[in-house]
């Protein structure tokens, strides 16, 4: 009922943006109120998830952290706002949040019909099916006629359906309003196969009952590029958001971290120099002081350390970096040069 | 002014803050003005914004293809449908399970009324127990309960509980060789035999059971079953004319049970029964063929039906209890017993009471069902201001939409239930 009537609610927002959404600065009302406003996710282990102290952690999360760490100097100054898959597009319109980054598929219909930019492509993932270990199927192609559950208001359920008629595949989709009531149906039973993105499944995966009789197959059905979204119509907001997350991956490129950027802050290297500052005004260019890598860079990491610590090996989640390696070690991952 | 009323000569109108007539027709006519203005400002408002931010907007989406599927679909529907056909197979989720729960509702809640006066202390107590735990439950915990506690106990379609027809189908042939109907009992006898595999199945998946199907020559036997009933109708008016008239009783109800089923039964045996019994059988995952009841359906439906009734049930203790107590004496008086005291005597007078807070409860089992999206019921918000929505991303679009349709649906009962309310008022004489 709430969640009706939050989208009506925001709907109707959609009526009384004034002046002020539409052409205005979202870096001055930001700097203005003191705080970034972040749409997450409403709790997707290793993404945007609160941990047992309530703070959010997560690959999205940080991101924010980030965006706040280049402005304030300071990764606490972040207003996380908890978003289901069907509210989020409106409440970045509406001016709810000035960034949602919740793991959201980049597609054409969204980019260009939705109203809002694409800053880039935080985590490349696909989609991919859990099951049964006791089912002993190999691939995607064996569950013709099986029971799916999917959460509603997600990509998923288009290339389900695409897939399975594209492969003469029956099949019976059960779709439910958040990601925990799909998990309890999909653990009850009820459906034989729990689809989503790959990384998800894995998330997901640990809040079944017994984990170790669930398998995530190998196969994904779909290209599932996740990134975090801004307004359209603000040039200065989209560049900041883009270059904050390209900064990231050229502070791994280079080989500058959160424990050595003091060094790094001294080295004679022109490329390392002018994406830490001491040389050029690109900080300037973008809104923010010249030294907003080195913010980022010791408040909250590299792209390598921000994908390690939420969601890689060493993590519960305990994910490969394949794709979303650098591009120079067998990844797409691929930060614009600074100059 | 004042003068001119005092001489009595006839009052003059004229412009004045003072003539509240004139005062309220000004005060009006500037709020409607205020009002419709502000309307169409909201209106352009959006309509300009959504312009400026580059979203799209109008009702074009409808034609465009889904993609998606569906659970349980009442008219035929694929994932190359448009979202206009998503529209309406929602459209017929919803209005299945709201029709089927305020009749299910409306039978349990007055069992349940009725009970709760019973003399009988055990029927009382467990009347008003279903009354406190119903009614004081939340109806999504209710839902919740129903798809999550009972659904985790049955089992996987591998080992689903399977019942066969065979047995029913069995007694039936022999209850009627025993009454001398001998050619039915050795038809019935043979559609045993036919169905001795287990038809019926429950498991995790729902109830599925055996799908009938119709040759065409069962469309002759749907004509007779058709012409009977309005047969049995006229001769039920007729029989209440004449009872009225002349206070000679019909047996009714029997009279018409005879006229609706016999020719039907006939003409079937006439053309050898044009009909087969597809039994459901379990191929891979899932069940293939039947007719599958969805548990997202079930739980929904007996949540809401159980949920509202007990709040039915309070309403017709009411009405009852609102029937002087000098109707029941006088009924008995006049030798009549409880039942047909109750039921000719009480329960019309009661409905005067009843029915228009019955009203709303049926408008809040309505809106109620769309609480299904949280067991995922593939309802008109679950998959138009769902599933469509976000596909499409036209948020005010489809709002508006299922506002509009949620809107007609309760003004159509309301209407329907206040053309009941009208008939069944005191009327004055």
């Amino acid at each position: 009922m709430s969640r009706t009537l939050k989208r009506i609610l925001l709907a109707a927002g959609m009526f009384a943006i004034g002046a002020s959404a539409a052409g205005a600065a979202t870096l001055d009302d930001v700097k203005a109120r003191g705080a970034l406003n972040c749409g997450v996710s409403q709790g997707l282990p290793g993404f945007s998830n609160p941990d047992d102290k309530g703070n959010w952690t997560g690959l999205d999360v940080d991101y924010c952290r980030a965006i706040a760490a280049a402005i304030f100097n300071d990764p606490t100054k972040v207003k996380f706002t908890p978003l289901s898959a069907k509210d989020r597009f409106t409440a970045l319109q509406s001016g709810a949040v000035d960034v949602l980054s919740r793991n959201t598929t980049w597609t054409m219909s969204r980019d260009t019909t939705l109203g809002l930019n694409f800053s880039g492509v935080t985590y490349y993932d696909g989609q991919g099916f859990m099951v049964r270990k006791s089912l002993n199927l190999k691939s995607v192609n064996e569950l013709n006629g099986a029971s799916i559950c999917v959460q509603s208001g997600t990509t998923n359920e288009l290339n389900v359906g695409d897939y399975f008629r594209a492969n003469n595949l029956k099949y019976e989709l059960i779709a439910f309003a958040t990601s925990d009531e799909t998990v309890k149906a999909y653990d009850s039973g009820r459906c034989d196969a729990l689809t989503s993105d790959q990384s998800q499944l894995y998330a997901l995966r640990l809040k079944l009952t017994n984990v170790a009789d669930h398998m995530v197959l190998p196969n994904v059905i779909s290209k599932e590029p996740l990134g975090p979204a801004v307004r359209q119509g603000d040039d200065q907001w989209f560049d900041l958001t883009k270059w904050v997350y390209f900064a990231m991956l050229n502070a791994e490129e280079l080989g500058i971290n959160s424990k050595n950027i003091d060094q790094m802050a001294a080295s004679n290297s022109p490329e390392i120099k002018r994406l830490l500052g001491s040389d050029g005004k690109f900080g300037e260019s973008i809104g923010v002081s010249n030294d907003w890598v080195v913010r980022i860079v010791k408040h909250v990491g590299n792209y390598g350390e921000m994908f390690e610590k939420n969601v890689g090996t060493s993590s519960p989640l305990g994910i490969a970096r394949g794709l979303n390696n650098l591009w120079n070690k067998g990844g797409v991952q691929y930060g614009m040069p600074v100059r | 002014m004042t003068d001119a009323r005092w001489s009595g000569s006839a009052p003059v109108r004229r412009w004045s803050w003072t003539d509240p007539a004139l005062r309220s027709a000004v005060i009006q006519i500037t709020l409607a003005i205020a009002l419709i203005w502000m309307a169409w400002s909201f209106f352009a408002n959006a309509q300009e914004n959504l312009a400026r931010q580059g979203i799209a907007s109008g009702f074009g989406f409808m034609e465009n293809s889904a993609g998606f599927g569906i659970t349980q679909t009442l008219i035929p529907y694929s994932e190359s449908m448009s979202y206009g056909r998503v529209f309406l197979v929602g459209l017929l989720n919803t209005l299945l399970v709201a029709f089927l729960g305020i009749i299910l509702a409306t039978i349990i809640g007055f069992l349940m009324g009725v009970a709760r006066l019973s003399n009988n202390v055990v029927i009382r107590a467990l009347a008003s127990a279903y009354v406190e735990v119903t009614r004081n439950l939340p109806p999504l915990f209710q839902i919740l309960f129903w798809y999550l506690a009972v659904l985790s106990t049955m089992p996987n379609p591998r080992q689903s509980w399977a019942f066969g027809i065979k047995p029913f189908l069995d007694s039936l042939a022999s209850g009627a060789s025993a009454i001398g109907l001998t050619p039915l009992g050795a038809w019935l006898k043979g559609m045993a035999d036919a169905a001795a595999a287990p038809g019926v199945f429950v498991s995790n998946r729902g109830l599925v059971v055996p799908r009938p199907i119709f040759e065409p020559d069962a469309n002759i036997i749907f004509g007779i079953l058709v012409a009977s009933v309005i047969v049995a109708f006229f001769v039920a008016r007729w029989a209440r004319k004449r009872r009225e008239a002349t206070g000679q009783q019909f047996p009714t109800f029997w009279a018409g049970l005879a006229i609706i089923v016999l020719p039907a039964l006939a003409a079937g045996l006439v053309l050898g029964a044009p009909v087969t019994i597809e039994n459901p059988e379990l191929r891979g995952f899932n069940f293939v063929g039947g007719i599958r009841v969805i548990p997202e359906f079930v739980s929904l439906l007996v949540a809401l039906s159980i949920y509202t009734a007990g709040f039915i049930a309070e309403i017709v203790r009411a009405g009852i209890l609102a029937v002087s107590k000098g109707q029941t004496e006088a009924a008995h008086s006049l030798g009549l017993r409880s039942g047909p005291t109750l039921r000719l005597i009480i329960i019309p007078q009661a409905m005067r009471v009843i029915v228009p807070p019955l009203t709303s409860q049926y408008l809040n089992l309505t809106k109620n069902s769309t609480l299904g999206v949280a067991v995922g019921y593939p309802d008109l918000v679950a998959v138009f201001a769902g599933t469509t929505l976000n596909q499409t991303g036209q948020a005010i679009e489809i709002i508006a939409l299922t506002m509009a349709v949620y809107l007609t649906i309760s003004i159509v009962t309301s209407t329907l239930m206040g053309w009941y309310n009208k008939r069944v008022a005191l009327v004055e004489r």
